[in-house]
């Protein structure tokens, strides 16, 4: 038995007050509304359609991540070049840049003053005040938790693998379809689930570009305003459940794959 | 087969080459050095992996410089297998045959005698990660051989292994060349492993090419003193020369021929050191008088160092002779050097 002095109990103290700091007032929240609230809530139009919208355009968002941000991902985790902790330390940005900030920034080229955005209005596309806005800002904070995620799976798989693969006869592609991506998949969907899960819970960026429609974390910012805390926590509570799904689905991922390891 | 031909390579810390090397048609070429000598690397450059910062690579008669690693027709076992984990063994042997359109009876008669050769039959269904090291080195090379490289690369297929399997993978190895007739090119730490295996090689040290040539010739004429190390030449040593005669320090040496040169190093290897007892005598031209300063025994051999004025040389023997003998620190010994076992560098 080794011995515990103070540092140990020190340890435990700590612990024990952040467990609490975090669970207690989910807790709080998760037991505030009776049943019967929660269920009036569901038959509520205006929350199905927030909590419908927030899951949609996440969704949405997180499809465009993995399209755009899988051949990044590959790129940062096989090749070295100039340039590449400036690429990596941009793709990092969006984390510690201040959401409502992101909500501006996105604004300041969609609008009427940006040439962009005048292509953008002449193509008919609406970023202010619409669906297409709200993902757009959704990915630009979900990104870098996808490339991330997805990066350090890709860096898991020898590259002596697709080396093999190519001297077999498998072109780039067909190697890193065939093999670096049967490999990795959990990386993949680990980095769907958690640039999703980001998307869902973001709330400064959405209500600068579109305060309408609503998201579910604008309506629930909503309802405290409007009618206070009561009226807000049964939104929130069901908010709180889609996300807990998303965390459970990726913790059970990582777990399984720390077991074939 | 393969012609290097001024190749540089600058991906490591050092820069590599420029090289220049040929390999002949069905050779076993063994490519030798320290770890970190850049083996692996010229290995890869060879099959297209890191790129080439200038000079030509030649594969049979194609100039394949630039060619992508898919249309270079080399194979690559690596030291670690590299097994695709997702796949079973069968669908590791048939990854390559749909992308060189290798279909048809001819090649499955061919995997079908591999498969026996190799002795993997069953394993068919099972996934690399249950199997053994020598399991999986047989299967990554049946993978390899299967889409019919005209050129094998294998890089330090035997050093994973058990020793009991290393001499059989070894064996198998020479076998399946025989049989298919291909060229492979082996890159290895070890020079025994070298010696037992290939026909031709060369010797690498930091970058460059110290030596090539016929492996024995490598190993018993080193051109460079890191190359004498390198092969175990434990007897080497700075000598001023004096016609027919080396001095090395105090003794005098009778070599095969005379030096043009007054100062160089002689070199013999430790096997061909004899040790008689101390009242032997004969017509030697290389006898000394020595103390048996320490003996090592590795089980089969012993290794002896003795001491012959302040030069201390070293011998190997049958550890069975060494026990007759009765040799042991301290023992005063004759020692024999046969003159054309010294060669001059």
């Amino acid at each position: 038995m080794r011995y515990k002095g103070p540092f140990h109990h020190l340890t435990l103290c700590c612990g024990g007050l952040v467990l609490a700091f975090i669970l207690l007032p989910l807790w709080e929240l998760m037991t505030s509304s009776p049943p019967a609230a929660l269920a009036r809530t569901l038959k509520d139009g205006e929350v199905v359609r927030a909590i419908r919208l927030s899951l949609l355009a996440s969704g949405a968002s997180a499809a465009i991540a993995f399209i755009l941000g899988t051949p990044l991902a590959y790129l940062l985790a096989r090749f070295d070049f100039r340039g590449k902790r400036w690429l990596e330390a941009i793709v990092d940005l969006p984390v510690v840049i201040p959401h409502p900030v992101v909500g501006i920034a996105v604004l300041g080229v969609a609008g009427r003053d940006h040439a962009l955005g005048r292509i953008l209005l002449q193509a008919g596309v609406r970023i202010l005040g619409s669906v297409t806005g709200i993902i757009v800002v959704l990915t630009f904070v979900g990104l870098p938790f996808y490339i991330n995620t997805v990066r350090d799976g890709f860096e898991a798989v020898s590259p002596r693998l697709e080396n093999v693969s190519r001297s077999l006869g498998a072109s780039m592609a067909e190697t890193f379809l065939r093999i670096t991506l049967p490999l990795s998949w959990r990386s993949v969907v680990a980095g769907l689930i958690m640039s999703s899960a980001r998307a869902i819970s973001e709330f400064g960026a959405v209500v600068i570009v579109a305060y309408h429609p609503m998201t579910a974390p604008v309506l629930i910012y909503e309802r405290f305003e409007g009618y206070g805390l009561r009226y807000s926590q049964p939104v929130a509570v069901w908010l709180v459940g889609v996300c807990l799904v998303l965390f459970a689905a990726l913790r059970a991922l990582t777990l399984r794959q720390r077991k074939e390891e | 087969m393969i012609r290097l031909d001024n190749l540089s390579l600058s991906v490591s810390s050092f820069p590599m080459g420029p090289l220049c090397l040929t390999v002949g048609e069905g050779d076993f070429f063994v490519l030798m050095g320290p770890t970190g000598a850049g083996k692996t690397l010229l290995l890869e450059a060879i099959a297209g992996l890191v790129p080439v910062a200038d000079g030509r690579i030649f594969i049979g008669a194609r100039d394949v410089t630039r060619l992508p690693p898919e249309r270079r027709e080399v194979g690559i076992v690596y030291q670690d297998q590299s097994l695709f984990p997702h796949l079973t063994v069968r669908e590791n042997i048939r990854y390559g045959l749909r992308f060189k359109n290798r279909t048809g009876p001819g090649t499955e008669a061919l995997l079908d005698r591999l498969v026996e050769e190799l002795r993997i039959g069953h394993l068919l269904e099972r996934r690399p990660l249950h199997l053994s090291g020598g399991e999986r080195q047989r299967v990554a090379l049946v993978r390899a051989l299967a889409v019919q490289p005209s050129l094998l690369l294998l890089d330090e297929p035997l050093s994973a292994l058990d020793p009991a399997f290393r001499e059989e993978m070894g064996g198998l190895l020479r076998r399946i060349r025989n049989s298919t007739g291909a060229t492979f090119f082996m890159v290895t730490h070890d020079f025994t492993e070298a010696l037992a295996l290939g026909n031709r090689g060369a010797v690498m040290n930091r970058g460059r090419l110290e030596q090539v040539g016929e492996v024995r010739d490598i190993f018993l004429r080193p051109a460079s003193p890191f190359v004498a190390r390198f092969v175990g030449m434990k007897n080497l040593f700075r000598a001023r020369f004096q016609g027919p005669h080396a001095l090395v320090r105090n003794l005098r040496m009778r070599l095969p021929r005379p030096q043009g040169r007054e100062s160089g190093k002689v070199a013999f290897r430790p096997e061909h050191v004899e040790i008689w007892p101390e009242s032997a005598r004969a017509p030697h031209p290389n006898l000394f008088s020595g103390t048996i300063a320490e003996c090592l025994d590795h089980g089969f051999t012993c290794r002896l160092t003795v001491s012959v004025d302040s030069v201390r040389l070293t011998a190997h023997l049958p550890a069975r002779e060494a026990h007759r003998m009765g040799l042991c620190a301290g023992r005063r010994v004759t020692v024999a050097v046969p003159p054309e076992a010294i060669h001059v560098i």
